[in-house]
């Protein structure tokens, strides 16, 4: 609170598969500009809370604050691209959908260098290409609040060098994180604070 | 709203088009049903104009269920649903762009698919063009509306291509026997009842009102 | 003490059922132009209503599941579906031997028999989707939407009926045509067997509601077991 304003909020939420609560009683404030990690075990509920944080679900009990869609940037498990759409196709059809200019895609590729193969499908693209790709559907429109669900998990060492550059120019431009991760070094090398998850509880 | 499901009928139409699947396996079928059924009914028989369009309509039926299928699963590569919903895309307008994609396609499959139609079974539709295309327009869109929502309902199914069709067809035999009937009405030049309009464009409004509405929950858990 | 109740209640529905029986059978004379046959009706009728009831609530008990979230709506939903098919088969079943004898066929195309079959394959898929989906509360979201369907499309059919020439006999009873067209006495024996018919739904959908209920909770403490391992 001293002086940040909050950016994300959680009130005593509860969420549920079945009668079995996956989240119970999460309270929590983040404050704007902070970058924070979400530990815990597998099935301990990461990946719940942060689809709560992203709205693609809504708690059963309890409230989240959180910024619009439009604002928001958010990295699942999947790569969310389109194989039969060329690179840029995929990156303007994301980067429309939240308001983000034209130039901004084409300005990713060049970046992450692949604008000489900006108009081929994606299905030729190899691994590490298509995860350069897909990082730019969160970051090409500078979301004041990005949700990353273990974003390093699988990346090669190129796309891990990115990405840990990309979060750190997005926290210089006070951004506020969110992600979890197996790759404690990493995280930790950027994270300002952390949140532990055990079976549902926040400890 | 109309933008955003501009956006995503778009990118449907030129993934489709693109890969062709859905178009050439719908198109494909509609052609060879179209053969099979002339063993089973003579087109050479006198009263085949009573029964041609019917079969039309249950050829373009199956047409349908293959592409509405599609239209939801072909998100599930990649994860893309997941990020299409953590997008600020409305839920309502992600339907309906969806839905005018599988509707676009499905009417491309069966006006192309018209020719062969008219030769095979010796079928004019010339006496009431405008008659015809309306009917066409209507009831395909009937099927999209309908198939396009079971579609988002069933994506997560190991057994949706089984199951969509055993859930749709039962609900879309109202405006399906409606097509029938003006479409036989066409073809032998007695004009159907208008009653079977009335039916179509009620089916189409009250569904897509139904349908528009509760996209946000079924596409938010 | 539920126990007992329900007990209590199927008692209460086979002995009214089997005075209805007896009544219809033994008590009441042929009809004077159907003869024997005409006592389907007696089950013919009940049955339709009972089952256009069940449509009815399971569409309502859905719609209150999406408002509300509240599980008990869910497996009350998905209970009272299930209640409602058999009803449905014997409103089916009763009119094909009515059928067989009166008109000499057991099936014809008409409008109202096509849409009493149409409503039932819509609400077996019901079921069938709601054996498909494996994750609890997609599947009561999902599901509920489905029924919400199913039931505009059965009002839609039904409604639609009005408009197809049909072969089946009219409405008979004194509410919809002002009264003339049926003896009292049977009227009165048909609201017997209404009631009967109603409350043996009443006992079954109490039945299966619990079994619904107890399935969810195994489910989660199946899941609960897993978090733990």
């Amino acid at each position: 609170m001293q002086g940040s304003a909050v950016m994300l909020s959680a009130q005593g939420v509860w969420r549920y598969f079945g009668d079995f609560p996956a989240l119970r009683d999460i309270t929590f404030e983040i404050e704007a500009g902070a970058c924070v990690a979400l530990l815990g075990h597998n099935g301990a509920g990461k990946t719940t809370l942060l689809k709560l944080l992203a709205r693609l679900a809504a708690p059963q009990k309890g409230t989240i604050a959180a910024p619009p869609l439009t604002d928001t940037g958010y990295l699942g498990h999947g790569l969310g691209l389109y194989e039969d759409l060329s690179a840029i196709e995929n990156l303007r059809f994301w980067g429309e959908l939240h308001g983000a200019a034209a130039e901004a895609s084409t300005e990713w590729l060049k970046r992450v260098e692949l604008d000489h193969v900006a108009a081929a499908p994606v299905r030729q693209f190899s691994r590490g290409m298509r995860q350069r790709v897909a990082l730019g559907r969160a970051f090409q429109h500078f979301p004041k609040l990005l949700v990353l669900d273990e974003p390093f998990t699988g990346l090669d060492e190129r796309s891990v060098k990115l990405l840990q550059e990309v979060l750190r120019e997005a926290l210089g431009r006070g951004s506020t994180i969110v992600l979890s991760s197996h790759q404690i070094p990493e995280v930790m090398a950027l994270a300002t604070r952390t949140l532990k998850l055990d079976r549902g509880r926040l400890v | 709203m109309i933008a955003a499901a501009w956006q995503i009928a778009r990118k449907d139409l030129r993934q489709e088009l693109r890969s062709k699947e859905s178009l050439n396996a719908a198109l494909s079928l509609t052609v060879v049903l179209l053969i099979l059924f002339s063993f089973a009914f003579d087109p050479a028989a006198e009263d085949s104009k009573q029964w041609s369009g019917g079969l039309l309509w249950l050829v373009y039926s199956f047409a349908g269920a293959l592409i509405v299928n599609r239209s939801f699963a072909r998100e599930l590569m990649n994860d893309c649903l997941e990020a299409l919903r953590a997008s600020p895309v409305p839920s309502s307008a992600l339907f309906l762009g969806k839905a005018v994609a599988c509707f676009l396609i499905l009417m491309g499959v069966e006006l192309t698919a018209l020719p062969a139609f008219c030769i095979f079974y010796d079928v004019s539709l010339l006496g009431a063009p405008l008659m015809f295309i309306a009917t066409l327009a209507l009831t395909t869109w009937a099927v999209t509306v309908l198939g396009t929502m079971f579609s988002a309902l069933t994506v997560n199914l190991h057994m949706r291509e089984l199951m969509l069709p055993v859930l749709v067809y039962p609900m879309l035999i109202p405006p399906l026997v409606a097509a029938i009937e003006l479409t036989r009405g066409v073809i032998t030049g007695e004009p159907a009842s208008e009653i079977w309009f009335r039916l179509l464009i009620g089916f189409d409004i009250i569904f897509t009102a139904l349908a528009v509405a509760l996209a946000e929950v079924v596409l938010t858990d | 003490m539920r126990e007992k109740l329900l007990y209590g209640l199927g008692l209460a529905a086979i002995l009214y059922l089997v005075r209805n029986l007896y009544v219809i059978f033994l008590v009441l004379p042929d009809e004077m132009a159907q003869g024997a046959i005409y006592r389907v009706f007696y089950f013919h009728l009940p049955g339709y209503f009972t089952a256009a009831l069940c449509y009815l609530l399971a569409g309502i008990f859905s719609a209150m599941y999406l408002i509300t979230r509240k599980w008990k709506w869910d497996s009350l939903a998905a209970a009272i579906t299930e209640v409602g098919l058999p009803f449905a088969a014997m409103n089916l079943i009763t009119g094909m031997i009515w059928g067989r004898i009166i008109w000499g066929i057991w099936w014809t195309w008409d409008p109202r028999l096509t849409s009493a079959l149409i409503s039932a394959l819509i609400y077996a898929g019901y079921l069938m989707l709601r054996q498909a989906i494996p994750d609890p509360t997609e599947r009561a979201k999902n599901s509920a939407v489905m029924a919400i369907f199913a039931f505009a499309s059965v009002i839609f059919t039904y409604k639609s009926n009005e408009w197809f020439r049909t072969q089946h006999p009219g409405p008979v009873l004194s509410i919809r045509t002002g009264g003339g067209t049926i003896d009292p006495q049977m009227e009165w024996m048909l609201a017997h067997n209404l009631f009967a018919l109603l409350l043996l739904a009443g006992l079954l959908l109490a039945i299966r509601w619990r079994q619904e209920e107890r399935q969810r909770e195994i489910e989660s403490l199946r899941r609960e077991a897993l978090s733990f391992s």
